[in-house]
């Protein structure tokens, strides 16, 4: 058994296990950032920019998201194959949209046909990465946005008795004090993350999901040496048990932040920390 | 081919009446919002019925995890962290090969690892899940002077239930249960990427708007189709359950009605 479960291609499972971390770590900071932006941008001054802000916050919404997954994984390819092909083939002739190809120059092709592969999966990761940080931006957007507005009115007022301009008020008050008000919303955004990583597997990219039913299976022509009948559902059961444990050590490892973020806090929170010490 | 009679051969393709063949090249942007407006019949059909079968027992682990007898609540307490604590994805492929394993057993399990049943059958118990623990939430705010008055009036046990703690409970949830109603029918199309195999090609709106976009290499089209059915969608429903907000609340004071408020949807 110790033996069955460390064979190359077990070994390739773990890694993907690794693959969906990664995926994780680049993008919450990713997504949080462009919420940040979108948050910014829906409460600026700047109509036209106020406008974006919100149409992206709004857009996400109402669809379904994996729609949004499998729509962006090839709007964004072609929309960066179009772009270098404006740049780098200013003189091509031939319309890019032929019935139903999509024809750029050959230097243009991304990644270039004659890459190596790792260069594809990395390509194909990063697009990745780039749809869930847009997808998740929107929502972290929407939290950030409310947070901003439920840091107490008089703390901006003071800010400005006390002359500082809009921008300080903006980085100095409302963006430190932002985040008890936004945790509570941002960890549930790190449980659906967590729980959407499976959907890696639709995007192209060879996830846990991907190597359990290719494992699993008894008929796949790939991997014929292993001759066991289906254990697809097992695979499965075992990938149920792991994301069971990652939510569960995360809401743990959650609850832990938010207490130390409400110290000091004139919340409820707070004031309650403060009376039992 | 006109566009009349493309609605007819495709119009209810998603559930096999109709041209068997898909539509090959040229296609028309008629022909793409046929299609996938036959698949939405699909998503419409998980989501009313998980979201009704879902709603009993949703009400049922509630009340189980509100119980004061120590199995009930960890029975449910178990049941919601199972459901909640993991992907919906991670789900149907769990269960898609349960069900083809269990068919090996007895030919009584055939029709589960077909989607019409085996899908619903997830989607059933995760709803139930979501909800229950929505429905839970809103049994322990329920005012204390609800309890109270009905006690003075002499109800007791199902009466009691009945009459005050349920539509309480349900008053308090409704928002909240809107935005889960709105979730599940966004779930609903999973199904077919998810093992659940689209037999003879009859699938929901995203199988179809995936189809053309494969087909034609240009997301452009199929997928804002998509996008503009579920908005349609999204409002019917809201629509739908601003009533029942209306008919659970209207023994209310104006100024005291909860307003329903739409908050964003994530995926599960």
């Amino acid at each position: 058994m110790a033996c069955y479960l460390t064979t190359g291609k077990h070994m390739s499972i773990y890694w993907s296990v690794g693959t969906v971390l990664l995926l994780l770590a680049i993008t919450a900071p990713t997504a949080l950032l462009f919420g940040f932006g979108g948050a910014a941008a829906a409460r600026s001054r700047i109509a036209p920019l106020r406008w974006v802000g919100q149409a992206y916050i709004a857009v996400v919404r109402g669809v379904p998201d994996i729609a949004f997954f499998l729509f962006f994984v090839i709007a964004l390819d072609q929309a960066f194959e179009w772009v270098r092909h404006q740049v780098k083939c200013p003189d091509w002739e031939d319309p890019i949209r032929q019935g139903s190809d999509f024809i750029v120059c050959g230097i243009a092709k991304l990644p270039q046909g004659n890459a190596p592969q790792w260069v594809h999966e990395t390509y194909g990761f990063f697009l990745a990465v780039l749809t869930f940080a847009i997808v998740f931006g929107a929502f972290a957007a929407n939290v950030l946005f409310g947070a901003m507005r439920a840091v107490p009115r008089a703390q901006i007022e003071t800010a400005e008795a006390y002359g500082m301009t809009q921008r300080q008020a903006f980085w100095r008050i409302l963006v430190p004090q932002m985040w008890v008000y936004a945790l509570p919303g941002l960890s549930n955004l790190w449980m659906v993350l967590i729980k959407a990583t499976p959907l890696l597997f639709l995007l192209g990219v060879e996830d846990i999901v991907y190597w359990a039913r290719e494992l699993g299976g008894s008929k796949t022509a790939r991997f014929t040496d292993y001759p066991h009948p289906d254990w697809r559902m097992w695979y499965f059961l075992a990938l149920l048990v792991f994301y069971l444990l990652f939510t569960r050590v995360s809401e743990i490892a959650l609850g832990r932040l938010m207490k130390r973020l409400t110290q000091g806090q004139a919340t409820l929170g707070g004031e309650a920390q403060r009376k039992a010490a | 081919m006109s566009c009349w009679e493309t609605l007819m051969d495709y119009g209810l393709r998603s559930v096999g009446i109709g041209e068997r063949l898909l539509p090959r090249d040229n296609f028309t942007l008629c022909q793409q919002v046929t299609l996938i407006g036959s698949g939405m019949i699909w998503n419409i059909y998980f989501g009313t019925l998980a979201l009704i079968s879902g709603f009993f027992l949703a009400t049922a682990v509630a009340v189980g995890k509100a119980s004061n007898l120590r199995v009930i609540r960890k029975a449910s307490e178990w049941f919601i962290f199972l459901f909640r604590g993991s992907p919906l994805f991670i789900q149907f492929f769990f269960a898609y090969f349960l069900f083809l394993s269990l068919k090996g057993v007895s030919p009584i399990f055939d029709p589960l690892s077909a989607a019409w049943l085996g899908a619903l059958i997830v989607l059933f118990l995760n709803t139930a899940a979501y909800s229950g623990e929505i429905f839970y939430g809103a049994l322990l705010s329920i005012p204390k002077g609800d309890l109270e008055a009905a006690d003075a009036y002499g109800l007791s046990g199902w009466s009691k239930f009945r009459r005050i703690t349920w539509p309480t409970m349900l008053r308090l949830a409704w928002p909240a249960y809107t935005n889960e109603a709105i979730f599940l029918f966004h779930a609903t199309t999973l199904v077919f990427f998810s093992g659940f195999p689209a037999w003879r090609q009859k699938g929901d709106a995203l199988y179809y708007a995936n189809y053309f976009a494969d087909k034609t290499f240009n997301p452009f089209v199929p997928y804002p189709i998509l996008a503009g059915f579920f908005i349609v969608l999204t409002l019917m429903l809201v629509a739908l359950f601003g009533l029942a907000n209306r008919r659970l609340n209207r023994h209310l004071p104006k100024d005291r009605q909860s307003k329903m408020r739409l908050r964003m949807n994530l995926i599960r």
